[in-house]
Order: structure tokens, then C-alpha cells, then sequence
């Protein structure tokens, strides 16, 4: 089982030594083309699953998906007997990772299952329809908690909601070995299962991050000041390659990707407003236009850029709008709503971080108006802040209300430099 | 109607609001970053860490209590779908 060889595990159902002592046991998956509905896997997966032997017992991290026991069980039992098994981490409950929990604990009732204390809720549910699981001990850890296995340790690091509340790395301090789950993922599946051994994988990692980790990437960054400390000998990761040639790097990547489009000189230091519109007959077009004019007033200076939703590429806007301090999206209302794109912009939203943002809506309408409402209601489900309310013009703007629509911008402008009149606090009744 | 004021340290933003006002229903709106999950004091998602004015939000609940231990709470922190703002407080995600 030599590691160096780069045997191809997809030809052998045994287990693979990564470190001293330390086992691959997980399961290949490349018929795999959609994981999580929202992630296209064209290069299928696989369910990481490793087990570290120490003089007092041995340690399962992590299982498989469902369907996907019998290589793990084959693989687990040609390096350990289930008497052995004194503890079973679980870094991440999704069923992935925790589908053969049931059937192992029933091999090997005697091991406790360890799982973050931020799990124990997520736990009982997991467990709802399994009596025998429900009831089996348990142990809840937090950052510093230790297991030991005899002459070896493993310690907990708590992540929380990366990707589920639940989260959290497990590290074993004499290899230098990082049980990380989901973190550090990709959707690859290659049974020559190293980094080095696989071949490019960055696009996959890149795009795993994008849609797994992006959403929570504050949450991110505070897991990497954590783990930043760590030496690193490798990281095993719940999906994809086995991360050891010089596996610091991918934290840095990780740090490269979350910090991407925050302003690292004082020139792009500005506060930005991104305004999005689309518009039937130039009203909202011209709406946008004037909210522009009314924040590059703003006395500090502000960046603005204007985009017309019917022809830019709404995946481009996404990376914009993540970078940006503050977005407005301008609409006309049609049958009594927003219109779809709109919509499949705010939709896509979903992957990345607006938290405490700046976010507004304006628009023209022939009717009733409605869409004005909907987007800032939208804005407030995305976790922003719409301290303006949003202007709403019949038809045609006349002077004023483009005055008005430059008054609109001057107060974001000012909401998003501190520089508005009176104390920033706000009365709840003006949140809507 | 007496009024509190809640400070998301997180976002350096403050609200005033009618006391007795849930955390859960400013936060969403304000945009703070305390996640929420079941929203009904049983997941312990949204638990946060209470900087100031600990005596300022309402007892916790035996359920919230029992929420918090298993979860492993630290002291002054409470979940924020339960805790209702009865005086000015300063919080933050746990």
C-alpha cells in the first residue's frame, strides 16, 4: 500500500496508508453529474472516509454516502477489525458523509461518535428514524477538545457553517494530518486520489468553493485564523484528491478567494454602487442614470457602475455585486411584479455573501408598482441592509423626479460613508 | 411605547425598537450575520454572544436553557430567534 506508487484505488477495494498510520477509506463515486442539486459534477466525486490507528484503538473520520457501504466496509476491514474502532468522527452529518454511520455503529457498537457541539441538534434529526443511533453515545466537542488513541491525539477545531452549522476539522498533531470535511473539498474523482497524482484540479477546487464555501466566506475567513497555526503535513479533505504536495497552499488559495474584491490600495478604497436595471421604455433606464449622477456627489467619493440586465452576462454581475459595498436594482413593474431578469439575478445571489450590504430598488411603473417592493423585500431575505426606500416613478420622470432620483443616490452615497445626517442608528419601523 | 436600542457589533449598526422586540426580526432586516435554522429555539443556529446589556433581553426559556447546554453555549450567549430586547444591549454571532 505504498501512497508513492500512485496505485489507482479504483482498480482495489483496499485501504490506502496516506500517513503513518492514517488510512484512506472512502469510496469513489464517478457516475456522479449533480451534487446538491446546485453543482454540476462532471467528474463525479468521492466520499472521503479515513482511519487513524493508535496503540488504544482506532479512529473512523467520516463515511460515505448511502449506497456506497460495501467499498467502504471492504476497505476499512483490510486495515482494522470493527472491535478495534473505539471512536467515529463525524466532521459533517450531510448524508454523504454520515450514510453508513448506522450500519458502522451496528459493527462496531462499542465507538463513541464524536461530533461538534454545534451538531447535536442536526444529530437527532439525522437520527430520527434509527432508535439504536439515537441512543448511542455521544460526544459533543469544541476547538481544543482532544481524543486520544494511546501514544496519538486527535484535536477538534470547530468551523462552524461551512457549510452547515455543524462543521469542523479534525487534526491529528503527530503527522500533521487535517480531517478537514467539506473545507478544501473538489468534486473529482480519481482513483490515483493525490493531488499530485491527479493532475489539475485547481478549476475544480475554485469552482467547489464558488458554490459550497462562497456563501459563508466570513465564516471562512475566521476558520482559516484558526487553522492558520496548524503545521501542515496534509489535508484530507471529505471529497476529491488527498492534499500533500505543499498542501499550505490551498489555505492560501481559500484566503485568495474569499478576500477576492476587497480594495487592497486607498484608490479602490472608494465605497462602490453597483446599479442593475432593466427597463421597458428608458424610464427606469433614466432613473438609473440620475441615482448615478446623485451618488458621485458624495463629497468622499464613491465608485458607481450602471448595468443593463438585458445585455450583460448575469454570472459576470454576481462576481461585481459580490465586490461591492452597495447594489440597486431598478425594475418596472409588470403584471404586477419584477421582471425576470431581474428575478433569475436576484436568484443567483444565493452563492455569495451580501451580508450588512447596502441594497435599494427603484423603478417606473404604469400601474400599481409592486416591484419596487418585492426587490427590497428580496434585498432584506439576502441578509442586506435597505436603509433608503426605494423610489418609485408613474411613467415618464420629469424634473423633479430626477432630482429626486439624484437626492436617492446622494442618501446611499452617505449611507454607505457614514457620512448621513444625524447618528447612524436607525428605528426599526424604517427597515419595512 | 418603551424603546431599546440593539447594537449589531458585527456590523457596527444600532437599532432603536419597541421593547420586546425578538433579535430575529432586526437582524434579518439589518442584514447582521447571526444565521437562523429552525427559527423556533430547537437547532441552536442562531445562538449569539451578548457584549453588553446581558440583563437587557428577556430570562431564557427552560427549552432555551436546555438549547444552550447542549450546544455548549458560553456564558452570555443566547439564541437570537428567543431573546427579547427589553433594555440596550451590544451582540454579535456566538
Amino acid at each position: 500500500m505504498d501512497s508513492r506508487t500512485g496505485k489507482d484505488v479504483s482498480r482495489h477495494p483496499r485501504a490506502v496508508e496516506i500517513a503513518r498510520g492514517v488510512y484512506w477509506i472512502g469510496a469513489l463515486d464517478p457516475g456522479l453529474r449533480t451534487f446538491d442539486i446546485i453543482l454540476d459534477t462532471a467528474q463525479g466525486t468521492t466520499y472521503n472516509s479515513y482511519l487513524v490507528r493508535g496503540r488504544d484503538g482506532v479512529a473512523v473520520i467520516d463515511t460515505v454516502k448511502d449506497g456506497f457501504g460495501a467499498e467502504f466496509f471492504a476497505r476499512l476491514e483490510s486495515v482494522a477489525d470493527y472491535s478495534e474502532i473505539r471512536a467515529i468522527v463525524l466532521n459533517h452529518l450531510e448524508p454523504d458523509h454520515s450514510g453508513a454511520l448506522p450500519e458502522l455503529k451496528r459493527r462496531a457498537p462499542q465507538a463513541d461518535i464524536y461530533i461538534s457541539s454545534r451538531a447535536t441538534a442536526i444529530f437527532k434529526a439525522l437520527a430520527k428514524t434509527d432508535e439504536d443511533l439515537r441512543q448511542a453515545p455521544r460526544v459533543a466537542v469544541g476547538t481544543g477538545d482532544r481524543l486520544s488513541l494511546g501514544e496519538r491525539t486527535l484535536q477538534f477545531l470547530q468551523t462552524p457553517h461551512l457549510h452547515w452549522p455543524d462543521t469542523q476539522c479534525t487534526y491529528l498533531l503527530d503527522e500533521a494530518v487535517l480531517f478537514s470535511g467539506d473545507l478544501f473539498g473538489s468534486h473529482v474523482c480519481d482513483g490515483r486520489l493525490f493531488d499530485d497524482r491527479v493532475g489539475e484540479s485547481r478549476e475544480a477546487f475554485d469552482y467547489y468553493y464558488a458554490h459550497i464555501m462562497r456563501p459563508f466566506r466570513r465564516h471562512l475567513l475566521t476558520a482559516l485564523e484558526l487553522l492558520q497555526p496548524l503545521r501542515l503535513g496534509l489535508i484530507a479533505p471529505a471529497h476529491g484528491p488527498v492534499l500533500r504536495d505543499r498542501p499550505a497552499r490551498y489555505l492560501d488559495r481559500y484566503r485568495e478567494l474569499a478576500t477576492r474584491g476587497q480594495p487592497a490600495c486607498s484608490d479602490e478604497g472608494l465605497p462602490s454602487l453597483v446599479i442593475l436595471y432593466v427597463s421597458a421604455y428608458g424610464n427606469t433606464a433614466r432613473m438609473a442614470e440620475s441615482i448615478r449622477v446623485g451618488a458621485l456627489q458624495e463629497a468622499g467619493g464613491m465608485r458607481v457602475s450602471v448595468h443593463d440586465l438585458a445585455h450583460e452576462n448575469p454570472a459576470l454581475l454576481v462576481d461585481r455585486i459580490e465586490e461591492a459595498d452597495a447594489i440597486a436594482i431598478g425594475s418596472p413593474t409588470i403584471n404586477a411584479d419584477a421582471v425576470k431578469p431581474v428575478w433569475e439575478l436576484l436568484a443567483s445571489l444565493a452563492v455569495i455573501d451580501l451580508t450588512g450590504k447596502v441594497g435599494a430598488a427603484f423603478g417606473s411603473f404604469g400601474w400599481s408598482g409592486e416591484a419596487v417592493r418585492l426587490i427590497e423585500e428580496r434585498l432584506r431575505q439576502l441578509r442586506m441592509r435597505v436603509p433608503v426606500p426605494g423610489v418609485r416613478i408613474k411613467l415618464t420622470p420629469g424634473a423633479e423626479d430626477l432630482e429626486g432620483c439624484e437626492r436617492f443616490g446622494r442618501r446611499l452615497a452617505a449611507a454607505l460613508t457614514g457620512n448621513e445626517e444625524g447618528d447612524r442608528v436607525i428605528e426599526l419601523a424604517e427597515l419595512g | 411605547m418603551p424603546k431599546a436600542r440593539v447594537t449589531f457589533d458585527d456590523i457596527d449598526q444600532s437599532v432603536n425598537v419597541p421593547a420586546g422586540t425578538r433579535v430575529i426580526e432586526v437582524s434579518e432586516k439589518i442584514g447582521a450575520s447571526i444565521i437562523y435554522g429552525c427559527r423556533e429555539g430547537d437547532c441552536g443556529t442562531c445562538m449569539m454572544h451578548v457584549l453588553e446589556g446581558w440583563n437587557n433581553l428577556t430570562e431564557p426559556s427552560v427549552l432555551e436553557e436546555k438549547v444552550l447546554r447542549e450546544n455548549m453555549a458560553n456564558r452570555h450567549d443566547r439564541l437570537a430567534c428567543q431573546a427579547q430586547i427589553i433594555g440596550d444591549c451590544r451582540i454579535k454571532p456566538a
